[in-house]
C-alpha cells in the first residue's frame, strides 16, 4: 500500500490525531465503502449516516408491518463484514442506523457479533429517547404546538396523519456511550454531524460549551456526512480530471485537539480531496452560512479557512461558533396523499412537438373524465426538465424527448385512473412513440416532511444510553 | 439586454419589480460603458456550483473558479439579476457572501414545486438547480474573458 504523500506527518504536529472516517452518506450508499475504510489504512472511528428527512417514516412503516424492523437493515450485514476488523484494530463505529428501532438494530448487531465469535469484544451503545411519536398528544396537550417551520401551521392540523416524529439529538448521548466503553454506537435520529462531533469531544475532552470546538466539529461532520460527495463524487469543477471513481476513497477527518482538522482519504483510492471538492460539499444544502444550527451549537461557515496541505489533504482552521439554542428540531413525517408519474418517449423528427401534442391530449382526457388533481406537472426530459424556460427553444433535431407527466391528489382514485391513461396514448396519440415497456406507472403514497421546533427540556430528560454486551 | 441599461432605467425597472437592490448595486460599477469594455460571459466559465434543498427552497452555492474571480461574482451576480434570471421559476432570492470560500450562497425560495416528496419535478430536491444558475451571463472584461478561454461563440456566451 502506498504511503500518503505531502504533509502526512505534519498532521501529528499538535500531538494526538483522531481519524474519523465516513462509511455511508445515506441509506443506499456504496456498500463497499465502510469495508474499504476499515481495511485501507489507519482510522479510529467509522461514522455511518443513514437518515435523510423522510427515511424515518419509511422505517416506521416497516416497523408497523414487522416490529423487529424499522432500522437500516443494510447496516447489519455490513457490520458482519467489518466487525472482525473493527475489533482487531480498535475502531469504534458511530451510526444512526437505528432509525425508529435502535434496540432492534442493536440486538441484530449483537447477534452478528456472537455469530462471529466476538463475545465479550463488542459493546453496543444504544441511544434512545429521540422518538416522540407515542408522546405527541401529551406534548400537544401541554402546549407544544410543533408548528411547521415553513408554513407556521400547528401540528394539530395533521395530527391524525402523523407517521413518525423524532427529535434531532446531538452528540451528548454519543459521548456518553463512548465513555461507557461502547465500540459500536447505534442511535435513532441523531444529527449527521453529531456522529462526528461525539468522537471528537470524547477523545479530546472538550467542554460541551466550547462553542468554537463545537463549530469546528460540526463543519468536519458536515464535510464527511455525505460520503464521497466531498472526495470527488458529484464534483463539478474539472470533473473530467477526477480519476479512479470506480473505487472512490471516502473522506476521513484527521482531527486535532486545537479544533483544526485535515480532510483526506486513504492512499491508493480514487477521487480527489481538494479545496474545490470540500467547498462544494460545504455549500451543499446551505442556508444562512453565519448560522448553521445543530443541537450542539451554531457554526459560522464564513469563518472556515481551507488550505491544500498536500495531495488529497485539505486543512481547515479558524472556525468560530456560538451557543446552542434552547430548542431542538423535530422531524415529523405525515401522510399527505398520492402521486404517480408517467413517461413516454417520442422520437425525431419533431420529437418535442409530438410530446407536447400528447400532453395536450392527455390533459384533455383527464379533464373529460372529471378527474381532480392538486397538481398536474408536465416536463419534457431532454428539453426543459431541469432548467425550465432557461433551456431555451427545444431543438427540433433532438433524437428523442421524454414526456414526463406527474399528478398529485389527496385521494387515490384520480391518481389510479391517471395511471391507466398513459399507455393508451401509444395507439391513440401522436406518432413515433416508445418507452412504455415498464407498463402502468405505480401509484405512490406521499409521506411529507413537517419540520418543527421543541423545547430541549421536553426531550433531553428522556434520552437514554445503555451499553449492551455481545 | 439588461447589462446595457442605464442606471436610471435600471432603477426604474427595480421600482416596477418592487426591489431596491439593483439601484444600490449599480452605484458600485465602474463608469466605463460596459458594452465596449466587457463581453457577456456565462457563469460556467467563472464559477463552479453545488445545490441542495431545504423544503421548498433550493440553495445554490456559487464558487469562484479562481480566487481572483470572487470579487467579480460578488459585484455582478446580484440578487436582482438572479431574480431576473429565474423569473417565473422562483418566488424570492436571498444571497449570502462567503469571501473565505470565495463563494456566494443563494437561497431560491419557492423553486421546487413544493419540494421534498410532494414535488412532482424530476429535480424535486434541487440537486441540479446549480447548473441552471451557471447559464446566467454577467459582463466580464474582454481581456479576462480571453484569458479564461471563453469561446467567442454565441454558445460560449450563453443566452
Amino acid at each position: 500500500m502506498s504511503r500518503p504523500t505531502g504533509s502526512g506527518n505534519t498532521a501529528r504536529r499538535d500531538g494526538k490525531v483522531v481519524r474519523i472516517a465516513a462509511g455511508q452518506g445515506f441509506w443506499g450508499d456504496w456498500l463497499e465503502a465502510p469495508v474499504r475504510q476499515v481495511q485501507g489504512g489507519p482510522i479510529d472511528y467509522l461514522m455511518m449516516d443513514y437518515l435523510a428527512e423522510v427515511t424515518m417514516s419509511i422505517m416506521q412503516k416497516q416497523k408497523t408491518r414487522d416490529p423487529k424492523m424499522g432500522y437500516a437493515r443494510d447496516f447489519v450485514p455490513l457490520m458482519e463484514r467489518i466487525l472482525p476488523d473493527v475489533v482487531a484494530k480498535g475502531i469504534r463505529v458511530t451510526s444512526n442506523a437505528g432509525g425508529v428501532n435502535p434496540l432492534g438494530c442493536a440486538e441484530a448487531v449483537l447477534a452478528v457479533a456472537r455469530k462471529l465469535g466476538l463475545e465479550g469484544k463488542v459493546r453496543v451503545g444504544l441511544v434512545t429517547g429521540d422518538d416522540i411519536l407515542a408522546r405527541l398528544d401529551e406534548l400537544i396537550a401541554s402546549g407544544h404546538e410543533l408548528r411547521d417551520m415553513e408554513t407556521g401551521r400547528p401540528l394539530s392540523d395533521v395530527r391524525d396523519r402523523v407517521l413518525s416524529a423524532n427529535a434531532y439529538l446531538g452528540m451528548g448521548p454519543i459521548v456518553e456511550a463512548l465513555r461507557g466503553g461502547a465500540n459500536v454506537v447505534v442511535t435513532g435520529r441523531v444529527t449527521d454531524t453529531g456522529l462526528t462531533l461525539g468522537p471528537m469531544f470524547h477523545e479530546f475532552g472538550w467542554a460541551a460549551d466550547d462553542w468554537d470546538k463545537v463549530a469546528a466539529g460540526t463543519v468536519a461532520g458536515h464535510i464527511i456526512e455525505c460520503g464521497a460527495q466531498s472526495s470527488g463524487g458529484n464534483l463539478l469543477k474539472d470533473w473530467r480530471k477526477v480519476k479512479g471513481m470506480a473505487d472512490p476513497g471516502f473522506p476521513i477527518v484527521e482531527a486535532h485537539p486545537d479544533g483544526t482538522f485535515v480532510v483526506t482519504k486513504h492512499p491508493g483510492t480514487g477521487g480527489v480531496v481538494s479545496v474545490a471538492s470540500v467547498t462544494e460539499q460545504l455549500v451543499y444544502e446551505m442556508g444562512d452560512p453565519h448560522c448553521y444550527i445543530t443541537p450542539d451549537g451554531i457554526a459560522d461557515f464564513t469563518t472556515i479557512r481551507l488550505r491544500q496541505a498536500g495531495r488529497d489533504r485539505v486543512a481547515a482552521s479558524g472556525i468560530r461558533g456560538g451557543p446552542k439554542t434552547d430548542k431542538l428540531k423535530v422531524s415529523i413525517a405525515y401522510f399527505y396523499g398520492y402521486k404517480a408519474v408517467g413517461t413516454l418517449v417520442y422520437s425525431w423528427p419533431d420529437a418535442y412537438e409530438k410530446a407536447k401534442a400528447a400532453d395536450k391530449i392527455l390533459r384533455q382526457r383527464l379533464a373529460d373524465l372529471g378527474l381532480e388533481f392538486e397538481q398536474i406537472l408536465t416536463e419534457f426530459v431532454g428539453a426543459d426538465a431541469t432548467h425550465g424556460p432557461l433551456a431555451g427553444r427545444p431543438d427540433p433535431e433532438a433524437p428523442e424527448v421524454q414526456l414526463r407527466i406527474g399528478v398529485r391528489a389527496r385521494e387515490k382514485a384520480p391518481v389510479e385512473r391517471f395511471t391507466r391513461e398513459i399507455a393508451p396514448l401509444v395507439l391513440t396519440g401522436p406518432p413515433s412513440v416508445t418507452g412504455f415497456a415498464g407498463g402502468r406507472p405505480a401509484v405512490e403514497e406521499i409521506v411529507a416532511y413537517w419540520p418543527a421546533l421543541i423545547d430541549r427540556t421536553a426531550i433531553e430528560p428522556g434520552v437514554r444510553v445503555e451499553i449492551l454486551e455481545a | 439586454m439588461a447589462t446595457r441599461k442605464s442606471g436610471a432605467k435600471r432603477a426604474a425597472t427595480a421600482k416596477r419589480r418592487g426591489t431596491t437592490t439593483v439601484a444600490v448595486k449599480t452605484s458600485r460599477r465602474p463608469a466605463v460603458p460596459p458594452s465596449r469594455q466587457t463581453v457577456p460571459v456565462q457563469l460556467r466559465w467563472l464559477a463552479h456550483a453545488r445545490s441542495g434543498d431545504k423544503g421548498n427552497t433550493a440553495n445554490v452555492g456559487l464558487i469562484a473558479l479562481e480566487p481572483e474571480l470572487y470579487e467579480l461574482l460578488r459585484r455582478e451576480v446580484t440578487v436582482a439579476r438572479v431574480k431576473r434570471h429565474f423569473k417565473g421559476m422562483v418566488s424570492d432570492v436571498e444571497r449570502f457572501e462567503l469571501p473565505n470560500l470565495q463563494a456566494l450562497n443563494f437561497l431560491l425560495h419557492g423553486a421546487l414545486d413544493g419540494g421534498g416528496t410532494i414535488s412532482l419535478k424530476t429535480d424535486a430536491q434541487g440537486k441540479v438547480y446549480s447548473t441552471a444558475l451557471l447559464r446566467m451571463t454577467i459582463p466580464v472584461p474582454r481581456a479576462l474573458a480571453r484569458r479564461l478561454g471563453v469561446p467567442a461563440t454565441p454558445a460560449g456566451r450563453g443566452v
